[in-house]
């Protein structure tokens, strides 16, 4: 035995419970707008999660209790199961988090060394295979738009029926900011867009509350020092900054920034996607460049890219560059601060 | 077509001679291959590799014309840190390398020895002190190993002896396995929480 | 109020000091038998001066300082010397070294001891006075003391006196300043004087009220007004010698720099002590206060001859029988003993009493998660996980690259990291492995050299043989042209001959 005979009791299981309780408001306040839907996708998604990891570390023959316990395949299926409309099919969100789990992060080495965000892969793998079923986004409650009931909903989700008085247009809609996107590209001002009734104060009715809870949990970690203020106050702050920039430019076509604080994963990727520590830069200004750069992409994709919401694709795009970051922000160590 | 033609050529024209342009004008002188091998090799000049001392070896491999798994008391990680210099695959040690012995030291058993002095002519570094009909002894500090002493000995008065490891040269151990599960290249039977 | 500095990170693990303070320090006696590593210090081995036999006083030498970087060993009682052999010491290998084994006979005799008045010596005779005193380092670095007392290239401006002891469970410079203020403020007074140091700063961790009181009233008793006494910030490293220079003055000292030239010299109270002790009682280093804690019925702080078995000791404070391993030194940065056979060196400030209660087995390593909270923690500001990552894969150029060898193994890392890596561990791993390869070099291009060299000699003996060859046959044909024209006897001209090859110059070159 060598020294140091003592240690703190912290472990792998107890940091990543605490972000997925601190998941949670978030959680409640999008069941609350939106129907318990999502808690299918959530169970889905866990138990997907746990089955394929068991699975992945029996074939690498590995022990499975300690790292089925360690609450990673959790919060990868959790954050998954908040990228995908809860009424997508039972199989989308099965397939997703079997690929994030088996193929981003076992197949790379399992536990600590993956290089690219596992549930932002899964993300990314079903809109680009299944864009259609991407886009069945559910409406909140407050809207004047056809609702299931639970049970309604659970059929659909396992069985692909719909009542016989209902169609999945009627149905679903678009997210505040695909719709943004559409309106605009047709043409419509953004005065009269953001008057459209899917839009409240913030952002999107609903999602923009969604969003709040996040920033809720966030700040719950913060204040654990789980996670450091670097990363979401650099992403958050340069997200701010372009946003504003294009907004002052041409009020007409730019949504204001809290727009785009408080629409889509931005609060999400902010304080919980981002944030995984094994994907993100291990130095301090490391840390502010990547977050400052998938800020930065993040409204990119958004409003000049293909996709709907850029905070997957900005994230992996930011993967890619971490071990870059990595070796050109080295700090200087005591004592040799004044050397080259 | 034919523009696409034209441009591609001059395209490759132009790269080729960038690049021939810097290979000469950038070239950086190193060491020669010989001298690099030879820093890799552990001069115990034993000459278990089939060639008479440490420099031909490394000569021969600079030629090509011996394998870089030949040296014993280099190691595994001698063999590693010639394959990553050449680079070469690694290749494990062969049937027809000499066994791996742990690190000796010679040492002459005095009431034996006859002062016959064949046993200083073959040690290459010198490391045995002593004269016809007088007693001959063993610098330990400088005796590499490698036994060419041995078998001219008309007595076999020389013996191998390992080297003891002493608190100066104590290493300290890597982790214990056992309690690890982030060695990727172990296979877990038995885990205890 | 003077401003203080901050180092970075630094942890804050329980300190468990109140068990062993609840008692004044105790004499700890004669033991059964003292057995005296000759290497408890850094640099070469003492060489011996007795031999198996003799009666031996208190205070006697035991052996030499050799080379410029040692120090002197002395027999901490009176008695007779049983044996000088190798015999296991308190290091982590288990490993033995030569020690000088001493029966005490009882009486305690002294041998003559001296005053010194050292504003009246000359510094190079009291510094070669305190280098045979054997005064070490006693923080724990046993560092030849005299050689830090040299003066420098550079003016020293700030003595800084380590009384930190940030530790858990060690409290014995806690006791050593709250019982020995005076002597030790004395030593410290001797020190500046020495290095004519301007300032001398008194850094004492503010969990020490005590001892920080005791300190200031010796202080201000002699009106020493060169000399302040600092209450630091209570963090662990915060007495490591760095840290402590940075805390007090601002200063970084880099790894591989020496304090001294960037105007700053640091000593640990202890050290100071038996300075003082060495110089104006004349009372070599033959003992310490060594904290017994842990799991035993009476922790606390005792006056202990160096040599004493540990077993010996711990008895003095209550063994108890689910103990199952022995601690030299503290929890974060100190060493497994072998067994409970090995004796108190000059390095030894503490000795914990492990149990399963106290000290859980360690937790299976995971892998790591980059979660960087052992960057946060880090005093000298490395890259853990990176040194990690290096170590692991056993890629030494650049775990250096790293600055591996900045690392001062206070163990904050391994401590705070989640999925419970040996950090340290593998750094010593790497650290070793480095100095073995090192060696290993080293001893190969030597023998690169004398191989080389051989291989010209035999060349160098092949000429001159040859040459010698040549000069003879020249010397023959000259002797037979000059035969040939004078009418001499062939017989005659043959025995010539014969007598020149038989009376040769050094034919034979000797091996």
């Amino acid at each position: 035995m060598f020294s140091p005979f003592i240690t703190q009791a912290s472990s792998v299981r107890a940091i990543m419970f605490k972000v997925l309780l601190a998941l949670v408001p978030g959680i409640a306040l999008y069941i609350w707008h939106f129907g318990p839907a999502i808690l299918v996708s959530i169970t889905l998604a866990s138990l997907t999660a746990l089955a394929t990891e068991a699975a992945m570390l029996k074939l690498r023959r590995r022990p499975i209790f300690p790292f089925l316990s360690d609450n990673s395949a959790l919060l990868t299926a959790w954050l998954l199961a908040l990228s995908i409309p809860p009424l997508a099919p039972w199989w989308l969100i099965v397939v997703g988090t079997m690929f994030a789990i088996s193929i981003s992060k076992h197949l790379y080495g399992g536990l600590g060394n993956n290089p690219f965000n596992p549930a932002m892969v899964g993300y990314a793998v079903l809109i680009i295979s299944f864009p259609s079923y991407m886009t069945h986004w559910s409406s909140p409650r407050w809207l004047d738009q056809l609702h299931l009931t639970f049970v309604e909903q659970l059929q659909f989700i396992f069985a692909g029926q719909l009542p016989s008085n209902v169609t999945m247009d009627a149905l679903s809609m678009a997210t505040p900011l695909d719709n943004l996107k559409t309106q605009l590209h047709v043409g419509h001002p953004l005065s009269d867009i953001l008057n459209m009734p899917i839009y409240s104060q913030l952002a999107g009715h609903g999602s923009e509350m969604v969003a709040i809870g996040f920033v809720l949990g966030g700040l719950y970690l913060l204040s654990n020092r789980i996670i450091s203020w670097h990363l979401p106050t650099s992403f958050l702050v340069t997200l701010f900054i372009t946003a504003g920039a294009f907004h002052l430019y041409d009020p007409t076509h730019y949504v204001e920034p809290l727009f785009h604080w408080f629409s889509g994963a931005a609060m999400l990727g902010a304080f919980f996607i981002l944030t995984d520590p094994v994907t993100s830069p291990t130095t301090t200004r490391g840390k502010l460049i990547f977050a400052a750069g998938a800020g930065f992409l993040t409204y990119v994709i958004r409003v000049f890219g293909g996709f709907p919401d850029g905070v997957a694709f900005a994230t992996l795009l930011m993967n890619i560059c971490v071990p870059l970051i990595d070796i050109y922000t080295q700090p200087k160590v005591f004592g040799k601060k004044d050397s080259k | 077509m034919l523009t696409a033609l034209i441009v591609m050529s001059v395209l490759a024209v132009l790269l080729g001679s960038v690049l021939g342009f810097s290979s000469i004008k950038f070239r950086v002188e190193g060491n020669p291959l010989i001298d690099k091998i030879d820093a890799i090799l552990p001069q115990t000049q034993c000459g278990q590799c089939s060639y008479p001392g440490c420099k031909p070896y490394a000569t021969a491999i600079a030629a090509g014309e011996a394998n870089i798994n030949r040296c014993p008391p280099g190691g595994e990680e001698g063999i590693q840190k010639l394959a990553e210099l050449l680079n070469l695959d690694f290749v494990p040690f062969g049937d027809d390398t000499a066994a791996l012995k742990p690190k000796s030291v010679a040492i002459i058993d005095e009431n034996t020895c006859i002062g016959c002095t064949l046993c200083i002519q073959a040690c290459p570094v010198d490391a045995i002190s002593g004269a016809a009909k007088q007693m001959h002894t063993i610098i330990e500090a400088e005796c590499t190993g490698c036994e060419l002493c041995v078998p001219p000995c008309p007595v076999d008065c020389i013996m191998m002896v390992p080297i003891q490891e002493n608190i100066s040269t104590w290493k300290s151990p890597y982790p214990s396995v056992s309690k690890s599960m982030a060695n990727s290249t172990m296979i877990v039977t038995n885990v205890q929480i | 109020m003077r401003t203080l500095y901050h180092f970075n990170g630094g942890v804050h693990p329980p300190s468990h000091k109140a068990e062993s303070t609840s008692m004044p320090i105790a004499q700890a006696g004669l033991p059964s038998r003292l057995i005296v590593p000759l290497h408890q210090h850094a640099g070469n081995t003492a060489k011996p001066t007795v031999k198996v036999g003799d009666r031996v006083l208190k205070g006697q030498l035991f052996g030499m300082p050799e080379g410029s970087v040692s120090s002197a060993v002395h027999a901490p009682t009176s008695g007779t010397v049983s044996a000088i052999d190798m015999q296991i010491v308190a290091h982590p290998s288990g490993l033995p070294d030569l020690c000088v084994t001493l029966i005490p006979d009882g009486l305690d005799e002294w041998s003559p001891r001296n005053h010194t008045n050292y504003l009246t010596t000359p510094p190079e005779e009291l510094r070669m006075m305190l280098r045979l005193s054997g005064l070490v380092g006693l923080g724990g670095a046993v560092f030849p003391s005299d050689l830090k007392l040299r003066p420098g290239k550079h003016k020293i401006k700030t003595l800084v006196l380590n009384g930190a002891e940030c530790e858990p469970y060690i409290t014995c410079d806690d006791m050593l300043m709250r019982e020995r203020a005076d002597e030790i403020i004395l030593g410290t007074e001797m020190m500046r004087f020495m290095l004519d140091a301007d300032e001398v700063l008194i850094g004492i961790e503010d969990n020490k009220p005590e001892a920080i009181a005791a300190m200031q009233k010796a202080v201000v008793s002699h009106s020493f007004n060169a000399m302040e006494v600092i209450s630091v910030p209570t963090i662990y490293p915060g007495g490591g010698a760095k840290q402590l220079i940075r805390v007090l003055t601002g200063i970084e000292v880099a790894a591989g720099v020496r304090s001294v030239d960037l105007g700053v010299q640091c000593f640990n109270v202890a050290t100071a002590y038996s300075a003082h002790r060495a110089i104006e009682h004349g009372e070599p280093l033959i003992s310490r206060i060594v904290t017994v804690t842990g799991n035993v019925s009476h922790p606390q702080n005792f006056e202990v001859l160096i040599g004493t078995p540990v077993h010996e000791l711990i008895a003095l404070a209550g063994a108890k029988s689910d103990t199952n391993g022995h601690i030299m030194g503290g929890p974060m940065m100190g060493v497994a003993l072998p067994s409970d056979q090995v004796a108190v060196t000059k390095a030894t400030n503490c000795i914990i009493e492990s149990s399963l209660k106290l000290f859980p087995s360690p937790l299976p390593e995971l892998p790591c998660i980059r979660c960087t909270r052992c960057v946060e923690v880090c005093p000298a500001e490395l890259q853990p996980q990176d040194l990690y990552w290096f170590a692991k894969a056993k890629n030494f150029g650049k775990a250096q690259e790293f600055n591996l060898f900045d690392c001062i193994e206070c163990g904050a890392c391994s401590y705070i990291c989640p999925s419970n890596i040996p950090l340290v561990q593998y750094y010593r791993f790497a650290k070793s492995e480095i100095w073995a390869n090192e060696r290993g070099k080293e001893s190969s291009n030597l023998a690169r050299e004398r191989h080389e060299f051989h291989l010209a000699r035999i060349e160098r003996d092949k000429r001159e043989k040859a040459e010698k060859l040549a000069q003879k046959e020249k010397l023959a044909r000259a002797a037979k042209a000059a035969a040939g024209n004078a009418e001499t006897d062939p017989i005659e001209s043959l025995r010539a001959q014969v007598r020149e090859i038989a009376h040769p110059e050094a034919e034979h070159s000797k091996e």
